[in-house]
């Protein structure tokens, strides 16, 4: 190929070089804050400006997946049926996990929002380091661990959702073989999986549940395939920690059952759906907005669960008996007064080890440090070192 | 695992290779005519996207399919202009219209992402299906995976049987001599690329609306490529090609079925092994450079010339 | 009746027409299909191309994504000139990443500088690495190197998920499959203070220089570009095709091993399944617009750069879809290689004036049957 005049296009780079080397100065980056924030630091207060409060949120999928980022948009939707003309809210999708949640992040505060959310965990470090740079924004990051004095955490407490399906799917099924579409290896999942366990264990002492991974929190073909391998292995109920439907959609099909998973997943699968496994997100938002608003807002650690009405079983279906109904209503009664602990000795690991004593109730600590399956569960977490 | 999981493996194995093996099987006669179209992923996506919607509002499975025959024809034909008539590289036209294609089905898809499509139909053969065993591993199936070894037959037999075949093949060796002879060189070909077109077409379309239900962006995961790389190590013969694609469903369900049995092997590793399966495989055939020329089309993603 | 007609030599002229030719007829369906979403179109224009350029912030923004598409795009230049296609950049990608990070995860408190030129030096050699797999494949076994270097980028990305899933994981990062966060001594100089331009835009451009100098200066350049051009020739005139298969490739995958490792010790910091995003793709793009030539590269990555940061603005400022900018970018390779043709061709009406000849003993086909019916 002819090439074109470069002496034209060598001006230019070299102008663009000039620019960039005009402006250099050979700094290293300043290393991101880590520390946790002392919990007696003051509320943030942010220069108050005239007009409604702007919050931002970030969003990891799109807000149409039916999961994850569907039941924070519907969060957000909450916060502004309730808050009205005090708050501007505004959201932006798809933002990767990477280098570029840090742009988008600065965008926001650029573009005048004072809270913003970060709805997945690896948006931890870019938040981090914006949060030390716009001191007056406040940040709040979901299922992350790292806190600031603008950054704080919250969480829902999924494995109280992935409980009470157990105790649904241990009465339901037929084979006594119980399937899991798993994510990615991580606490929170293994968590979900042995709670899931537990509860179906509650009521049938002679279930397994078979795991497989799909290492990816979205995938729906492979989600889809990932649940057509446990069916062919026997598995008559699954449960998923993915975030799209392709995991019920497929029980459906197969004429089995499924659960629905972070959103209300109904539609996507009418005969084989039991319940639905939920996160609502709203009163956590709007506590939030209010502590905004009010002047209360500071760091912290939240983590929300049945009790605050941050988690729910919804959408259960004719096939769930009466008895299992009233247990979950129990249940549910149970852990909003704080007289029922799901996590309470004595709870035994694969190898037969006891992890809670009897009578002992796991602290959020341990809950946080979950990486073992029970008994009753079976194979091995893919760990790999 | 008992004969009925084996069953029960052996039909997923096969409903996991029929995309692969109908978008191969289309490549496959582009790649007869001479014509190497990399666009394969863009195709399928914006086929996968154009069925989907088609499903959601007139509630129809067989319109989708149609729908997605056409989204790939169209591509195809504007990707076959540019390639044939106007001879841009076909690498490089081929790659474009894969980034376009994932990017305009994205876009196209925003709406569609929280649809569904209803209750779905479970396909089986009267009779043949409730026996035990062969049952549920050969007669359960949707029918386009039963068009799908039809179609396979069928080219083997016109690419070996028939004149136009004959002529086909023909235009992939020496498009020169064919023209030679008085052959419409660039409108054989053009045929052939919108054949495999939509054929793509209908491979996409089947993962949007029978195998995963659902609409969400890149949903086709590579199986675009999987299929270009599939006709490569089939040798371009029809009947390999489908071996290939279950055999590549096989061992994608494998992997999942070895982790459903708790056996500990990184998951990584295991979901590799369909890729480092395709580079072995590719590496075998393609060691004896002569069987690779005599079984290759000699004009493959050359541009032809009418009067040069 | 209109048909093209091959040019005795190509057009200069065209061929520096052709890249603006096309990104003005993308402009133009941009504007269409911004009026078609309801969105004012200079609005939406501006967000693309203005905006990211109003700050230093924003060209700082600008050179942390320009810089990698350059050095891949570079690497991919040498490969596509010599008739190599190199799809597979992504995964030697992410082999720099994970090299360079293997590295990085070890330095201390103490560590000095030096550890982030290993630490480069490891990322661009695992590129390199991956590369040779290719151009062994390719070279002792004719396996199609578009294929295998493609079928390795699944390969690359499982291997990635591995090694922060297990060996590499933090282990005070509750489990979460991801390194620890580098510490500064193996972090990339800062360019500007308060933004995150590093010196890799400098380091890309000094290489911008060096690979122009070896395509066009060099014998070996030139062997390679003979080589693509025709293989036959190359032949005849004695140059190893062999040598030019793996120069070419191990260049191509150093490049995309050095944009690897300094993605990873760079604005990311660390080591997670997120770090690839489509850099590898999206330098193919780069490499045609600039017209395999490496000052082109240049501008053309700047451009890229200009949409993937401008769609990301478009979408939280204007509520578009962040899909629109893949579509740019696929709608504008499109449009340059259907202008190219124009470089090779030149439109004209009527009929051709040299009838074809029919061979002795056969018919002589219909006019117009096959020449220039469009």
């Amino acid at each position: 190929m002819t090439p074109p005049n470069l002496i034209h296009r060598r001006a230019v780079s070299a102008a663009l070089a000039c620019l960039l080397l005009s402006a250099c100065s050979k700094k290293t980056e300043p290393s991101a804050a880590t520390t946790s924030a002392s919990s007696a630091s003051a509320a943030v207060e942010a220069a108050k400006p005239a007009g409604p409060l702007k919050i931002a949120f970030a969003y990891v999928g799109p807000v149409g997946d039916a999961g994850w980022t569907f039941a924070h948009d519907r969060g957000r939707k909450e916060v502004e049926a309730e808050f009205g003309s005090k708050v501007t809210t505004a959201f932006v999708e798809n933002v990767p996990e990477s280098a570029d949640a840090e742009r988008v992040m600065r965008d926001l505060v650029d573009q005048g929002n004072t809270l913003i959310f970060g709805t997945t965990f690896g948006y931890m470090e870019p938040m981090l380091k914006v949060a030390t740079e716009a001191k007056s924004v406040r940040f709040e990051h979901a299922t992350g661990y790292k806190t600031g004095a603008n950054l704080r955490t919250y969480d829902a407490r999924t494995y109280e959702g992935a409980y009470m399906a157990g105790v649904i799917a241990g009465g339901v099924t037929k084979s006594n073989k119980l399937g899991v579409v798993g994510s990615i290896p991580i606490p929170e999942v293994i968590r979900n999986i042995d709670s899931f366990t537990l509860g179906a264990r509650s009521v049938n002492p002679k279930i397994t549940t078979h795991v497989v991974w799909v290492n990816k929190w979205f995938d729906p073909p492979k989600e889809g395939e990932a649940a057509q391998a446990l069916l062919n292995q026997g598995a008559d109920v699954l449960m998923q920690n993915t975030d799209s439907s392709a995991v019920l959609q497929t029980a459906e099909k197969a004429g089995k059952f499924g659960f629905g998973w972070d959103s209300n997943m109904s539609k996507f699968g009418p005969k084989a759906h039991l319940g639905s496994a939920i996160i609502n997100w709203g009163p956590y938002y709007k506590q939030a907005v209010k502590e905004a608003l009010d002047g209360s807002w500071k760091t912290g650690k939240t983590w929300w669960g049945v009790k605050e009405g941050a988690i729910d079983l919804v959408g259960l279906s004719d096939q769930v008996s009466a008895e299992a109904k009233a247990k979950i209503e129990q249940i549910k009664a149970g852990l909003k007064d704080g007289s029922f602990s799901i996590w309470k000795g004595p709870i035994v690991d694969q190898s037969g080890k006891e992890v809670l004593k009897a009578g002992e109730t796991a602290d959020d600590k341990f809950l946080s440090g979950i990486n073992f399956y029970i008994k009753g569960v079976e194979g091995k977490i893919p760990t790999s070192g | 695992m008992n004969l009925n999981e084996l069953a029960l493996l052996f039909a997923a194995s096969i409903n996991s290779g029929t995309p692969i093996a109908l978008a191969a099987l289309g490549l496959l006669i582009n790649e007869r005519s001479g014509v190497l179209n990399l666009g394969a992923e863009g195709l399928m996506l914006v086929a996968a996207v154009t069925g989907f919607a088609t499903a959601v509002h007139t509630h129809s499975d067989f319109l989708a399919l149609l729908a997605g025959v056409a989204a790939g024809a169209v591509l195809a034909l504007f990707f076959a202009l540019l390639v044939i008539y106007l001879n841009t590289n076909q690498y490089a036209t081929g790659l474009a219209l894969s980034l376009f294609g994932a990017g305009f089905s994205a876009f196209v898809g925003v709406p569609y992402a929280s649809e569904s499509l209803g209750e779905r139909t479970q396909f089986t053969l009267p009779g043949l299906s409730k026996l035990p065993v062969l049952g549920p591993a050969l007669f359960s199936f949707h029918p386009l995976v039963y068009l799908t070894v039809l179609l396979s037959l069928a080219f083997s037999w016109f690419l070996f049987r028939a004149r136009s075949g004959l002529v086909l093949r023909a235009i992939g060796e020496s498009p020169e001599s064919a023209h030679a002879l008085g052959y419409p060189v660039r409108r054989i070909r053009v045929s052939a690329v919108m054949a495999g077109g939509a054929l793509c077409g209908l491979a996409g379309a089947y993962v949007s609306v029978v195998y995963t239900p659902l609409w969400i962006e890149g949903m086709i995961a590579g199986k675009g490529w999987i299929a270009l790389a599939l006709t490569a190590f089939a040798t371009w013969r029809p009947a390999r090609v489908l071996l290939g694609a279950y055999l590549f469903g096989g061992v994608t369900m494998l992997q999942l079925h070895l982790q459903g049995q708790g056996v500990n092997l990184p998951i990584q590793l295991l979901t590799a092994l369909p890729y480092l399966a395709t580079i072995l495989v590719l590496v075998l055939i393609s060691r004896n450079s002569a069987w690779i020329r005599s079984n290759m089309p000699a004009a493959l993603g050359k541009p032809f010339h009418p009067g040069a | 009746m209109l048909r093209l007609e091959p040019r005795v030599e190509a057009s200069r002229a065209m061929s520096v027409a052709s890249p603006l030719i096309a990104l003005l007829l993308t402009l133009v369906i941009a504007v269409l299909l911004f009026v078609a979403l309801g969105k004012d179109p200079l609005q939406g224009l501006s967000m693309f191309f203005v905006e990211p350029l109003k700050s230093t912030r924003g060209l700082s923004e600008l050179s942390i994504k320009t810089a990698p598409l350059l050095l891949i795009a570079l690497g991919l230049c040498v490969c596509f000139r010599s008739n190599l296609w190199n799809i597979g950049a992504e995964g030697q990608f992410i082999l720099g990443a994970i090299g360079a990070s293997g590295v990085a995860i070890r330095a201390t408190e103490s560590s000095s500088g030096a550890l982030l030129i290993v630490a480069s030096l490891c990322g661009t050699l695992c590129g390199m690495a991956w590369a040779a797999v290719v151009a062994y494949l390719r070279s002792r076994y004719n396996a199609n190197e578009i294929l295998v270097s493609l079928m390795l980028v699944y390969v690359a990305e499982q291997l990635l998920s591995y090694v922060v899933s297990g060996p590499w994981k933090d282990p005070q990062g509750y489990n979460f499959p991801q390194t620890v966060t580098f510490l500064d001594a193996v972090r990339v100089p800062q360019l500007i203070e308060g933004t995150r331009a590093n010196v890799g835009i400098l380091l890309a451009l000094g290489l911008v220089v060096v690979v122009w100098v070896f395509l066009f200066r060099t014998h070996a350049g030139y062997r390679l570009e003979v080589g693509g051009l025709s293989p036959l020739a190359a032949r005849y005139a004695g140059f190893s095709q062999k040598s030019a298969l793996w120069t070419a490739l191990l260049l191509s995958g150093a490049l995309a091993g050095l944009a690897g490792a300094l993605e990873a010790t760079g604005p990311v910091g660390q080591l997670t399944t997120h770090l690839p995003l489509g850099y590898g793709f999206g330098a193919i793009i780069v490499a045609f617009v600039g017209r395999l030539n490496p000052f082109g590269a240049t501008l053309a990555a700047v451009l890229m750069s200009l949409l993937y940061i401008g769609g990301e603005m478009s979408q939280s400022r204007l509520g578009l879809p962040k899909s629109l900018t893949y579509v740019f970018q696929g709608l504008l390779l499109f449009l340059l290689l259907a202008c190219d043709t124009f470089t090779t061709h030149r439109l004209r009406f009527g009929k051709p004036r040299v009838a074809l000849r029919s061979p002795p003993g056969q018919a002589a086909p219909p006019p117009g049957s096959e020449e220039g019916v469009p």
